[in-house]
């Protein structure tokens, strides 16, 4: 299975990463030989078979609802590119473009 | 009592232990031993990213301070390499990639927290594929590392930094992480041991998160021994994570006892692959020899699933990543390329901070999850996991361990695999049925082709760690191949001339 430009283009947009013209170009050819290669599970038959998430027998781990210690507030902070009055400062995404608002 | 008259750096964790308590050695000794060597021989491999220099003199001080006064853990004043995925409040923790150059983490790895509290001595961050994504360590967005059995060779990946640490003597002992072979792949290749424990039995908490159904910490060393002490030493249940379990730790040491006669050793057709190297198949095909005559039972088993390993991996693997690394957004920490709107922060700072292969990982899973391409990719991906799991309990009910090729190559050039990611993808073949079933692997060497090092791998039910390793240890007291040490001397001659 191939995949078109387009699909690149819109996969990369879902996972908000900026690629060059050259970049999608090359994970064209990529991802559709990869997906080739994995197409090869297809011909199992898994009707009857239940998925398996997660390996252990371990469900819902649940604590008491104690507050605890957490990280200093500064501590967390410092490796913001930028904060304000003690929070992650971002740009607004209101207002700017109606595409903005959107994304 | 030292056994081996040899240099400081060749000393296992449990002979320098004995040096250190008869106080023949002091931490610092054997502190400043490997930090002189890193300096000789690190500009040349490139194990490390950061050494850390001050915390490990410090540490080893406070360790000969514990040796005095008698209170020393087994790893306490043993110089250790950390894989940089392991966060480190008094180091960078960058996970080989720009996105996080400069970044602190504001608190400790448990497993970082726990060695910390044995008195090891941190010597440093080892190199790895970015993201621990990665058969070769050439995905490491900083530097490559170099292969000390031979400098034109890859280490192995994606824990290529650890592995290759602990093959120089540039660390005693070193922690890794294994998602779909990266700590057993870069064993086999380097020569040394490496550990992937059952899933859940180490805490993840402080592992930079790439696919958190298969991840897991474990240990390199130059001795099965070793890597007893340290697992034991990293093992057991963490409030912080809630995937660790609360299955009792037993004593890894104890259950070496040099003795398997009458253990069930399975050997399944399926790891007899095209492209297997005639050199490889041979010394492992020496190895299970060698169990058969102290005394074990071989077995035939049946996984018939394990052809399917590979592609399911790279549907799960990649879509867990894809949702992981959504946090690296230019907003909480790392890299942060401004633009004009939040968006386009977004996408200019991942598009520039990540490096190819993450890329690559990113979108197949992205992919993967979409909307119309979800159930064909990632549950059905789910349920082939499934078989595989079944494939092994199966065999649980007839064997004790499983023996196999922990890959069907020696270490490649460096170069050889980059042109082609599913040629790159093939070298862990072997060492990713056990991270979709979450079971226990250790790679141990078991000779050598082309002057190259090869691993046998001894698979386990879950929670079996104390079997498989008694089964390594048993075979490597037959052997000599762990007394085996790459001559760096020539590789730095040959550099300089």
């Amino acid at each position: 299975m191939r995949l078109t430009r387009e699909e690149v283009e819109y996969v990369a947009a879902l996972a908000r990463l900026g690629l060059s013209e050259a970049e999608i170009t090359r994970l064209q050819d990529q991802l559709s030989s990869i997906l080739e290669h994995i197409a090869a599970i297809d011909k199992l038959d898994t009707e009857a078979i239940p998925p398996t998430a997660q390996v252990i027998s371990v469900t819902n781990v649940m604590r008491p609802d104690v507050v605890t210690n957490s990280l200093p507030r500064e501590a967390v902070l410092e490796n913001a590119p930028r904060q304000s009055e003690g929070f992650f400062e971002v740009h607004a995404i209101l207002g700017t473009s109606v595409e903005d608002a959107s994304s | 009592m030292i056994d081996s008259p040899g240099p400081l750096t060749d000393l296992t964790a449990a002979e320098a232990k004995r040096a250190l308590d008869s106080g023949e050695v002091s931490a610092t000794d054997l502190t400043e031993a490997y930090l002189e060597r890193i300096e000789q021989f690190d500009d040349d491999l490139g194990v490390y990213l950061h050494v850390m220099r001050e915390t490990a003199l410090a540490q080893a001080a406070a360790a000969d301070r514990r040796l005095a006064a008698g209170d020393a853990s087994p790893l306490t004043g043993i110089p250790v390499a950390l894989k940089d995925v392991l966060c480190t409040i008094d180091a960078p923790t960058t996970a080989g990639s720009r996105i996080l150059e400069g970044f602190r983490s504001p608190y400790d790895a448990t497993v970082v927290k726990r060695l910390r509290e044995q008195g090891a001595v941190f010597l440093g961050k080892a190199n790895t594929d970015e993201f621990a994504m990665g058969s070769s360590n050439e995905n490491s967005a900083f530097k490559p590392v170099r292969n000390p059995w031979s400098t034109d060779r890859v280490p192995g990946g994606s824990s290529g930094g650890p592995a290759a640490a602990v093959a120089a003597g540039l660390a005693v002992v070193s922690l890794g992480s294994d998602t779909g072979g990266s700590i057993r792949q870069p064993a086999g290749f380097c020569g040394v041991v490496g550990l992937k424990p059952t899933y859940g039995r180490v805490s993840r908490l402080g592992l930079m998160a790439f696919a958190s159904s298969l991840d897991q910490i474990g240990p390199f060393s130059r001795s099965v021994e070793d890597a007893a002490i340290t697992l034991q030493a990293i093992a057991g249940h963490d409030p912080q994570d809630s995937t660790s379990s609360r299955e009792a730790v037993p004593d890894y040491r104890a259950a070496l006892s040099g003795d398997i006669s009458g253990m069930k050793i399975g050997i399944a057709q399926e790891y007899s692959v095209e492209g297997m190297e005639p050199g490889v198949a041979a010394a492992v095909d020496r190895a299970i020899e060698r169990l058969r005559s102290l005394g074990a039972e071989l077995v035939r088993v049946n996984l018939p699933h394990t052809e399917y390993a590979l592609p399911t991996y790279y549907i799960t693997a990649p879509a867990e990543a894809s949702a992981n690394l959504a946090r690296y957004d230019g907003v909480k920490y790392g890299l942060a390329i401004e633009a004009a709107t939040l968006r386009e922060t977004y996408e200019r700072t991942r598009g520039e901070g990540f490096g190819p292969e993450v890329k690559r990982r990113i979108m197949l899973g992205t992919y993967a999850l979409s909307s119309g391409y979800y159930d064909a990719y990632y549950v059905k991906a789910q349920k082939v996991r499934t078989l595989i799991k079944r494939d092994f309990d199966e065999a649980w009910s007839k064997v004790d361990a499983i023996v196999a090729p922990t890959s069907p190559t020696v270490a490649f050039p460096l170069g050889a695999r980059t042109d082609d990611p599913y040629q790159m993808y093939l070298a862990d073949v072997f060492t990713i049925p056990a991270n979709m079933a979450g079971i226990p692997g250790v790679a141990i060497p078991c000779g050598f082709s082309e002057g190259l090092p090869v691993s046998l791998q001894i698979l386990g039910s879950p929670f079996a760690e104390a079997t498989i390793l008694r089964i390594a240890d048993a075979y490597e007291r037959s052997e000599t191949w762990s007394a085996r040490r790459p001559r760096l001397e020539l590789a730095v001659a040959s550099s300089e001339s």
